[in-house]
């Protein structure tokens, strides 16, 4: 690939990426009364998507080889653990975390 | 930035912009965490795929979407083809579609740094600006700008690092990226917390999970896409019959 079209295509993927980011905004314009269905849809999206999300980061971890996905569980129980108990973000975070990354350098 | 300092009406201004960063700051720390890892880890991939560090370091800046970047290594290591670059692009990153139709109430009323909130809204920082609470007297849009830019300021520095000296690091970081699980987790269960009724909520898990089972890790998102959107529109009735249910 020449210099000019690595540029073409990194120019692409940024317009590619705005286009998905700004659409909504385009469609439905702040000065004008969005669709009772966009609203809806606005108010009910967001749990699922977080849920999303979650499956999201979790996509590439193997039930049925490996470790089993024992570690992303435990860690994950954790984090749920100590989020029920002091509900501090970091706390939860960085608890989550450490346990994971002492259960694959360590144990599994 | 001298007309800021002068009089008293910018003052205040002034006062509103610093209690709106120290408000975003606290929320941004797990990015930190994550995006310098990712970002390094970015970086130094591009670094071995043989680009200089210029090339993480305006990719993370114009782009500003981690998995879409990792693709675009491999976009730009193959052969020439923009249609076919186009189109991976948009199938990765539709899930933005469903942040901009959440946050249409939020980002407006924001003036100019609405554009740039749009333009940077990547999956922490929509979900940190959807669930965050924030406080009383704190200014919204000054507060969903810093964790905005604060998130890019990280992902930004991390590539840049990671493309210039990436192959120095040593320490074990495996693990590392679980910080990002973690905090999907924690923004999951905030939500959940508070919500009346968990529809949405276990459809969103539930969905995205058999998805993932039918279709594999590289192309559940769209059919996870459509059928929450199914099913969303599906039950309407009965869940806007039921009041708020987030």
């Amino acid at each position: 690939m020449t210099l000019t079209q690595q540029i073409i295509t990194i120019a692409i993927v940024v317009l590619g990426t705005m286009l998905t980011r700004f659409l909504p905004f385009l469609l439905f314009p702040a000065g004008k009364p969005t669709p009772k269905y966009v609203r809806y849809l606005g108010k009910v999206l967001p749990p699922a998507v977080f849920g999303m999300l979650v499956i999201y980061c979790l996509k590439n971890v193997s039930i049925f080889t490996g470790s089993h996905a024992i570690p992303e569980m435990l860690s994950i129980a954790l984090v749920v653990a100590l989020h029920l108990w002091k509900r501090q973000m970091l706390l939860s975070i960085a608890g989550g975390t450490v346990c994971y990354m002492l259960l694959v350098q360590l144990v599994f | 930035m001298n007309e800021i300092s002068a009089g008293t009406v910018p003052a205040r201004k002034d006062g509103k912009i610093k209690k709106a960063f120290l408000a975003a700051f606290p929320h941004t720390i797990p990015i930190f965490a994550g995006f310098w890892f990712l970002g390094i880890t970015y970086g130094i991939y591009m670094n071995v795929s043989g680009f200089s560090f210029w090339y993480p370091m305006l990719m993370s800046l114009t782009i500003f979407a981690g998995s879409v970047e990792f693709v675009a290594v491999n976009m730009l290591l193959g052969a020439f083809n923009p249609l076919q670059a186009l189109a991976m692009t948009l199938m990765i990153n539709a899930r933005h579609l469903f942040y901009g139709l959440s946050m249409l109430d939020r980002y407006r009323g924001t003036g100019w740094k609405k554009f740039y909130l749009i333009f940077g809204m990547c999956d922490e920082s929509f979900s940190i600006n959807y669930s965050a609470h924030i406080p009383d007297g704190v200014d919204s849009g000054w507060f969903m700008f810093f964790v905005t830019l604060l998130n890019q300021i990280y992902w930004f520095t991390g590539a840049t690092l990671g493309g210039i000296f990436g192959s120095l690091i040593t320490f074990n970081t495996e693990g590392l990226d679980f910080v990002m699980t973690a905090m999907f987790v924690v923004i999951f269960m905030d939500q959940w917390l508070k919500e009346e009724r968990h529809i949405s909520s276990l459809l969103g898990l539930g969905i995205s999970f058999l998805c993932l089972l039918a279709f594999g890790a590289d192309n559940f998102i769209i059919p996870s896409m459509i059928a929450i959107l199914g099913v969303l529109t599906f039950l309407r009735k009965p869940l806007e019959k039921g009041g708020e249910i987030s």
